[in-house]
């Protein structure tokens, strides 16, 4: 059993739990997720993980609500446990330790960006951030990302905070205007992903994503979470989830995200919740 | 009385009535029916049947204990050498086994071994005696083994009776390997295997789930905890697509996916259990293997109203055991033989719509023996289908060797590993079942656990 230490609420729909897992949080490194399972007739679901403490055998997850299993793990308390929390899974990210470095995150994205932020920043590279949601309501890890960043832009749908607009729009900008970035790190929802790439595209900027796919195992034993990058399939959990951002099919990978809509909406319907995914 | 030639026949679910739930198929035997079966040993001088089998069961010394009525007996003789007999009662492919040698086939049918096994492993978990016998006292040396499958459970089965502290290191949050995630509840209840798990645990060996060797700790990390010996029964979980047009459309599954979200998860339970499954109306499912049968008898359980094997060579060569093909067909699944996609078709959406297929006829023989299957041209045709089922075989993952140093492994990445002792070319590391052979049996990997864990006390005790 995995017991939640802390529990915070970000936003409406986002809540950040600190859990005790001290085999996971020992090898943790930024870029890996956790497959876990909240009751014994649960289904097992991929998060990032957002934060590790080795010393003190914590790992810490950011969920948004978007489903039944993440809604009834948001209705979790501390004190709480979890019957399963499996990992560090996936490809560590693999981080430069000097220049200059975009990272951008879109709604609960922002979770999975920052543990890259924060490494790359405490190695000495310059870290521009650009962060966005829909609404300034929804915006989260504001502070922690601005603690990690030389500069923090920030961006709503609504103009409700800072940029009135998409992050894809700030992005463009600072490209244009600014030149020269070793990388971007773009995580959010799958259109948002692909927009990030499209725009870095031309200016030949290497842009890494973070693929979401359904997962079942999260091993790599049964393919449900295959993508397409470089006309290649690869199975996201062992491969990645970390991969080129100009070279991943989005399309596809937006396709087999709605594949088990209708169940969920079934599943859905005794616990009344919302939003739009990670990926949504 | 007179001694029959033919078996007592086991009952069964009729196949209308099952394919409407996940119960067990194969009912067992009574009490006197297993006296009757067990009554028609020969009880051979040098029994050919101990031969066939790869843990070498004292066959008919436990038959004559169930003829006897001395059920208790009967399996403690089992157990000496079998920790699972519960499920290679069940899914042991005997017919190519023990039974395979029985001196009665050359009169008319062998002994019926496998099903008098399960009956006597059946009994003692009625009875509730599952009895601990440890053979060695307790010693200080500690051993890892990596994977639960049937493989792992016997090499730490045997060696906690030796004494041995060992500790079984599983990635899943389940037990069992593919005994759990992959073969379906009608033909192996996963009650079974959860007290077959719960045996090995009574005999001392710790199993610890959520812990995946390459990720969460690594081999590093187990030789500094003072692990002394190293088993990998890492089993071969990674599943093979074809490599044609449309493969990743919805509704495309490996089976291991499709098995894993009914055996494993419980979908056939959704929304009771949270994960769903979506089988469609019209199913294929693509090989012949034991695997193929699996899905396609699961797909018309979770409501299919047609399901197709689709399966390049013809009926002979399909690897599937016999009873299960008959199984299937009698549950109404159709068999398009000498029949290989060619690609699958995607509706505006992205789902599947169908699948070509090409007929294909039977040419000259290849490396294994088989007659190859090559295609005629001009034959394609197309299957009307909304779900595919890839059933293609699996390969080792090779995410964990990749990592151990001096590890050798073949081309296709099963470990190489002694035949006779299971040692790898890694001091400290054995290994053995489906991570050394590829896709194979149970029992196999259970025989291979067991000459590992020999070769791992040999080695302990001398160190
Ligand atoms: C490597 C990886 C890391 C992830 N990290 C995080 C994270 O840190 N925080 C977080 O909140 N979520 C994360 N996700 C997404 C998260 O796993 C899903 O939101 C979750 O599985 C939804 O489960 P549910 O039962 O609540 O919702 P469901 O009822 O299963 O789905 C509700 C809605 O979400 C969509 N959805 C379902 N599964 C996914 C998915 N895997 N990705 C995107 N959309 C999906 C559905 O299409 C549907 O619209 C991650 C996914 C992956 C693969
Ligand atoms: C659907 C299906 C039906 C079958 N039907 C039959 C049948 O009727 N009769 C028969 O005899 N055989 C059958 N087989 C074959 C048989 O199940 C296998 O040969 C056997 O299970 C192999 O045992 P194993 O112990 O080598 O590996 P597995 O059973 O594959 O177990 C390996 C275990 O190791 C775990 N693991 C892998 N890597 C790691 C790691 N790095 N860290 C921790 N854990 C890890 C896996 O999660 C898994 O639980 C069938 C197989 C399938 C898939
Ligand atoms: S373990 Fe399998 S092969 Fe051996 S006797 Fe039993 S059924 Fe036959
Ligand atoms: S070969 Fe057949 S008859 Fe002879 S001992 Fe074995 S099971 Fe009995
Ligand atoms: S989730 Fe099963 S292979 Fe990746």
């Amino acid at each position: 059993m995995y017991e939640i230490i802390e529990k915070r609420t970000l936003n409406p729909t986002i809540k950040l739990f600190v859990v005790k897992a001290p085999l996971v949080a020992r090898r943790a490194e930024p870029g890996q997720f956790v497959m876990v399972r909240i009751h014994e007739k649960g289904e097992r679901i991929p998060l990032t993980i957002a934060d590790y403490n080795p010393g003190a055998g914590t790992v810490t997850i950011v969920v948004q609500e978007v489903g039944k299993t993440t809604a009834l793990l948001g209705a979790m308390e501390p004190g709480d446990s979890l019957p399963d929390f499996l990992g560090p899974l996936g490809v560590p990210a693999e981080l430069p330790t000097g220049g200059r470095v975009m990272c951008v995150g879109g709604g609960v994205g922002v979770a999975p960006v920052y543990p890259k932020a924060k490494a790359m920043f405490e190695r000495g590279v310059e870290v521009i951030s650009v962060i966005g949601a829909r609404t300034a309501e929804l915006l989260i890890l504001e502070e922690e990302m601005r603690a990690v960043s030389r500069k923090l832009y920030v961006t709503t749908d609504d103009g409700s905070k800072g940029h009135h607009g998409f992050v894809t729009d700030i992005v463009d900008r600072l490209l244009r205007e600014e030149g020269s970035y070793d990388e971007v790190i773009a995580v959010g929802p799958l259109v948002m992903m692909q927009a990030v790439a499209r725009v870095t595209k031309p200016h030949g900027v290497k842009t890494w994503v973070s693929l979401n796919p359904i997962m079942v195992d999260g091993t790599g034993m049964c393919g449900a979470c295959r993508v397409t990058v470089g006309g290649k399939t690869r199975f996201c959990c062992v491969d990645g989830p970390m991969f080129d951002g100009h070279e991943v099919d989005f399309e596809e990978a937006i396709r087999r995200a709605r594949m088990y809509q209708e169940e969920e909406t079934l599943a859905r319907e005794q616990c009344r919740c919302g939003g739009e995914g990670y990926g949504g | 009385m007179a001694v029959r030639k033919t078996r007592v026949p086991m009952p069964e679910q009729g196949s209308a009535e099952r394919i409407g739930n996940f119960n067990e198929v194969p009912l067992g035997y009574t009490a006197e029916m297993a006296q009757e079966e067990a009554g028609r040993c020969l009880q051979c001088k040098n029994p050919p049947c101990i031969e066939g089998c790869p843990v070498a069961v004292q066959i008919p010394q436990f038959i004559a204990a169930i003829k006897e009525g001395d059920f208790r007996r009967a399996i403690r003789t089992i157990k000496e050498t079998n920790n699972l007999p519960a499920v290679c009662g069940r899914v042991c492919p005997q017919e190519e086994q023990c039974e395979v040698r029985c001196v009665l086939r050359k009169k008319g049918e062998p002994i019926a071994i496998g099903r008098l096994e399960r009956f006597a492993a059946d009994w003692e978990a009625a009875e509730g005696l599952a009895e601990i016998e440890k053979t060695g006292p307790d010693k200080a040396r500690k051993v890892a083994v990596i994977g639960s499958g049937p493989a792992g459970l016997t090499v730490a089965g045997d060696l906690a009776k030796k004494g041995y502290r060992v500790t079984v290191f599983e990635a899943l949050h389940a037990a069992g390997g593919v005994l759990v995630y992959g073969i379906p509840e009608f033909r192996l209840p996963k009650a079974i295997v959860e007290r077959e798990v719960d045996y090995v645990r009574k005999l001392g060996a710790e199993v610890l789930t959520n812990v995946v060797v390459g990720y969460t700790l690594t081999i590093d990390d187990l030789k500094e905890q003072g692990y002394d010996a190293i088993f990998l029964g890492t089993g071969a979980g990674l599943p093979r697509f074809m490599g044609i047009p449309g493969e990743n459309l919805n509704g495309v599954y490996s089976a291991n996916e499709f098995l894993t979200r009914t055996n494993l998860m419980k979908s056939y339970l959704f929304p009771e259990y949270d994960t769903p499954i979506k089988c469609g109306r019209r199913v294929a499912v693509v090989g012949g293997g034991n695997v193929a049968m699996d899905a396609v008898r699961c797909a018309l359980r979770l409501g299919a109203e047609e399901a197709y094997i689709v399966y390049r060579r013809s009926d002979e060569e399909m690897p599937a055991r016999r009873e299960e093909i008959e199984h299937a067909k009698e549950e109404g699944v159709r068999f398009r033989l000498l029949t290989n996609p060619k690609r699958i078709l995607g509706d505006e959406k992205g789902w599947v719509s169908g699948m070509e297929c090409l007929q294909m006829e039977l040419g000259e023989p290849d490396a294994s023996g088989r007659r190859r299957p090559v295609p005629i041209e001009g034959s394609e045709f197309v299957l009307e289908v909304d779900t595919v089922v890839m059933a293609l075989g699996t390969r080792p993952n090779p995410v964990l060797p990749r990592q151990i140093q001096g590890l050798e492994l073949r081309s296709w990445g099963g470990i190489i590993a002694d035949e006779e002792t299971g040692r790898t070319s890694a001091p400290g590391i054995w290994a053995g079942g489906d991570s050394v052979t590829g896709s194979a049996t149970v029992i196999l990997a259970m025989g291979a656990g067991k000459k590992a864990a020999a070769d791992m006390d040999r080695y302990l005790r001398g160190k």
